[in-house]
């Protein structure tokens, strides 16, 4: 057991500081360090520039085209990205369905998707939730029939991150309504082209549009775009789940989110210090610290522990719950780092309008993401419902 | 980087964990420490002999397992396990810590002595005013020709009645609370004008108060230099905290499995008590704990070799960690049990009480923090 560096590790570190330096662009870091919305087109651009260099999937499997990079080697990835501003990468193709697809889709479907998920081409989204369908994601009641060699698809779903710039979404739909809830559920790739399916937005709490009620009338949608048995889809979901549980911990985007925390509190004043010196604010900045680095050392041990190689688990949910408690601290104690200027609301400027706004700049965002991050320990299965697989799955109860 | 164990560490494991649980049950631990000398030696003898457990982190060439920190953070907790009183972490972890930084005549001549187990060594360092500084000393060792003469009362020092020898805190200039001026003494047990009043603890162990009145030691009890001892002093406490710290994920966990068993047996509202989603969230919250503490338990033995304002931080942050978790994890293993928990009868509460003391152990979540703020949060 050594938390040391290799020669390898350190040269791979360079390469990476050294590709990050001379390839990410200048305007969507400043756009990451201010945490203002993201477009479409930002998302892609760094997409595709990773693509092009080979390193967008470092989690897949070398044969679909992964990096075969080593779980150290992907410990420095994502310090170093977080560290540089690097935008985040939609995880819909990349970290769920594509897991998906190479672990349980057909021949054809892993030639067709998977190729299309690297290089960025489909920009996918997740239908899973409906407005009765929750935490108890089992009741969903979006319903296909099969028709000849399709199915016929009618629901609702809600809570579907980004699905307007969508091409794709994987859908969880029930195929059989006398089944046990489990039991009837399938798992299927919908073009978000089809006629019958509207997209409308929600707008959250802090004034983005990231989320949108997906409705569908009589979607008809090939069977060939079924992965996995009929009925079987509850499988790919909760494999997908735990994927997505790991990624949620966030620790090196937090350790970068609390680097920036420090630095507000050491502008903004409190009486004729900065605010850094207020033992009670310090103290919450150093609970957080000493909490994340609890976190991390729990990622480590599942990333380069003894089950390394057995692929997340349950205890995947402690990574998720802790890292999502992480997450909104952070927001909370930098929406109250920067004081007054919490309040202004933004909603980003026109094209040519060079008015300065209102505030030090790394006020703006503050209270729009703090509102946002609430999300955080509801997605994903909300942390209560985390608890309730730990009790079952690891605890035995 | 890399988080797995060597097939050694593995052993060692392993093999300890049989031993203690042939020899270390809750009832046969409840006689032994209710027994006047308060243990049973032959579990230190066969500890030393059979296993060879008390060489795990000492060198081949002093007869060791060849081995570090991390070897005595698997016994601690396997002896966390068993809530076991063996004096490890004094004679073992800290004074072996001690030992092998000054190396030399002075390791060559008592780490065999500690890996036969002849020797126990008990840790004199906390006085009644100092709290957790250990600079705070009132305790003094004036020159005297070749030797020194001590002076001073020393609390609360586990393991002193069992003790062969005794690793000495001690001013040799300066004033009280001043960095420079401390040194460290290993000196027999014995010798004259040694005082101890010997108690039981609250968590099974025994422990003294020890008067030194003018006890002249030899020149060459003094490990490492004289007066820059403070260095060395808080290394081996920073060694002796992650220790504790991976005893207290042997405690938890047990705390933690006690529950789980616990509430599936015990019915209420004619079901298992484990039924219900409030306990339920709790035991988990309280799996979380242990896991985490076994997290910061891992880096911060990871750490220790690290230059001393990292070292100090990482263990500081570990330390406040576990005292918190082992606060939780103990405070609710007992509300879970409800009425039965608060009793001496069953395991769960022994375990609770030695939770407890580690809170405290080597500095509390306050004194972590406050330490680890003045390292990474200056201003």
């Amino acid at each position: 057991m050594d938390m040391e560096f290799s020669p390898e590790d350190l040269a791979f570190q360079q390469e990476v500081r050294d590709f990050i330096a001379e390839n990410y662009p200048a305007d969507l870091r400043d756009k990451q360090d201010e945490g203002e919305e993201m477009s479409k087109e930002d998302f892609l651009a760094w997409h595709k520039i990773l693509y092009k260099k080979g390193w967008i999937a470092p989690a897949w499997p070398v044969e679909y085209g992964g990096t075969g990079w080593t779980p150290t080697q992907r410990f420095i990835w994502s310090e170093e990205t977080a560290r540089a501003d690097c935008i985040r990468l939609m995880p819909f193709g990349l970290a769920m369905v594509g897991p998906v697809i190479y672990t349980f889709g057909t021949p054809e479907q892993k030639a067709h998707f998977l190729p299309r998920i690297l290089s960025g081409e489909d920009w996918w989204c997740q239908g899973y939730s409906e407005p009765g369908s929750g935490s108890d994601l089992a009741s969903l009641r979006t319903a296909a029939v099969a028709d000849g060699d399709d199915y016929i698809v009618n629901g609702q779903k809600t809570w579907t991150t980004l699905a307007q710039h969508a091409d794709w979404g994987f859908f969880l739909v029930r195929t059989d309504k006398e089944a046990k809830q489990q039991e009837g559920i399938s798992f299927l790739l919908i073009d978000m082209k089809s006629p019958g399916i509207t997209v409308r937005p929600i707008i959250t709490l802090g004034g983005e549009h990231e989320v949108n009620e997906v409705w569908l009338e009589d979607v008809r949608v090939p069977q060939s775009q079924r992965v996995y048995e009929e009925n079987k889809g509850w499988t790919c979901a909760k494999f997908l789940l735990a994927h997505e549980r790991t990624g949620i911990a966030g620790v090196a985007a937090s350790k970068r989110g609390i680097e920036k925390v420090k630095a507000i509190a050491r502008t903004e004043l409190d009486g004729d210090k900065p605010l850094l010196a207020n033992a009670f604010f310090k103290r919450k900045v150093a609970e957080l610290e000493v909490d994340l680095a609890a976190l991390e050392f729990t990622e480590l041990r599942s990333l380069a522990g003894p089950n390394a190689n057995r692929g997340p688990g349950p205890e995947s949910s402690l990574l998720k719950i802790k890292g999502s408690e992480i997450q909104q601290r952070l927001t909370e104690l930098t929406l109250e780092a920067v004081g007054h200027y919490g309040a202004p609301y933004f909603r980003g400027f026109g094209e040519g309008d060079n008015e300065h706004p209102i505030g030090p700049d790394y006020a703006h965002r503050a209270a729009p993401t703090y509102f946002n991050m609430r999300k955080t320990t509801i997605y994903g299965g909300s942390n209560e419902i985390q608890r309730n697989i730990i009790a079952k799955m690891v605890l035995g109860l | 980087m890399d988080f797995t164990y060597t097939e050694t560490q593995d052993m060692i494991r392993d093999t300890l964990a049989r031993f203690l649980g042939d020899t270390y049950d809750f009832e046969t631990r409840q006689k032994f420490i209710n027994s006047d000398s308060g243990r049973d030696p032959a579990i230190w003898t066969a500890l030393a002999q059979d296993l060879g457990m008390l060489g795990a982190p000492f060198a081949e060439e002093h007869g060791g397992l060849g081995g570090g920190a991390l070897e005595n953070a698997i016994v601690m907790e396997e002896l966390g396990k068993v809530i076991g009183v063996e004096p490890y972490l004094p004679t073992v972890v800290i004074a072996g810590s001690a030992l092998k930084a000054v190396g030399g005549a002075q390791a060559d001549a008592m780490i065999p002595e500690i890996i036969a187990g002849d020797a126990i060594i008990a840790f004199a360092y906390a006085e009644p005013q100092g709290r957790y500084d250990l600079a705070n000393l009132r305790t003094t060792a004036k020159k005297d020709g070749a030797g020194y003469v001590l002076s001073g009362h020393k609390s609360v020092v586990y393991a002193a009645p069992w003790a062969t020898h005794l690793l000495v805190t001690a001013r040799t200039g300066g004033n009280p609370r001043d960095r420079d001026g401390v040194s460290l003494f290993l000196i027999d047990a014995n010798l004259p004008g040694i005082v101890r009043r010997d108690y039981p603890t609250v968590d099974g162990s025994r422990a003294s108060e020890i008067y030194f009145e003018n006890v002249a030691i030899p020149g060459d009890a003094l490990l490492g230099g004289e007066g820059a001892g403070l260095p060395l002093i808080e290394q081996i406490v920073d060694e002796a905290t992650v220790a504790v710290c991976a005893e207290a994920t042997g405690v938890m966990q047990k705390l933690h499995e006690g529950t789980l068993e616990y509430t599936q047996q015990r019915k209420q509202f004619g079901v298992p008590i484990a039924k219900f989603q409030v306990l339920q969230h709790r035991m988990v919250d309280m799996f979380m704990e242990v896991e985490q503490a076994r997290s910061m338990t891992i880096m911060g033995t990871l750490k220790l070799g690290l230059p001393a304002n990292e070292r100090m931080a990482a263990v500081s942050a570990a330390k406040a960690k576990v005292a918190r978790g082992a606060n939780f994890v103990g405070q609710n293993a007992i509300q879970t049990h409800g009425g039965i928990g608060i009793t001496q009868e069953l395991a769960i509460g022994h375990y609770f009480k030695r939770a407890t003391m580690i809170e405290g152990q080597f500095g509390s979540h306050d004194y972590h923090m406050d330490r680890y703020e003045r390292i990474t949060l200056a201003d």
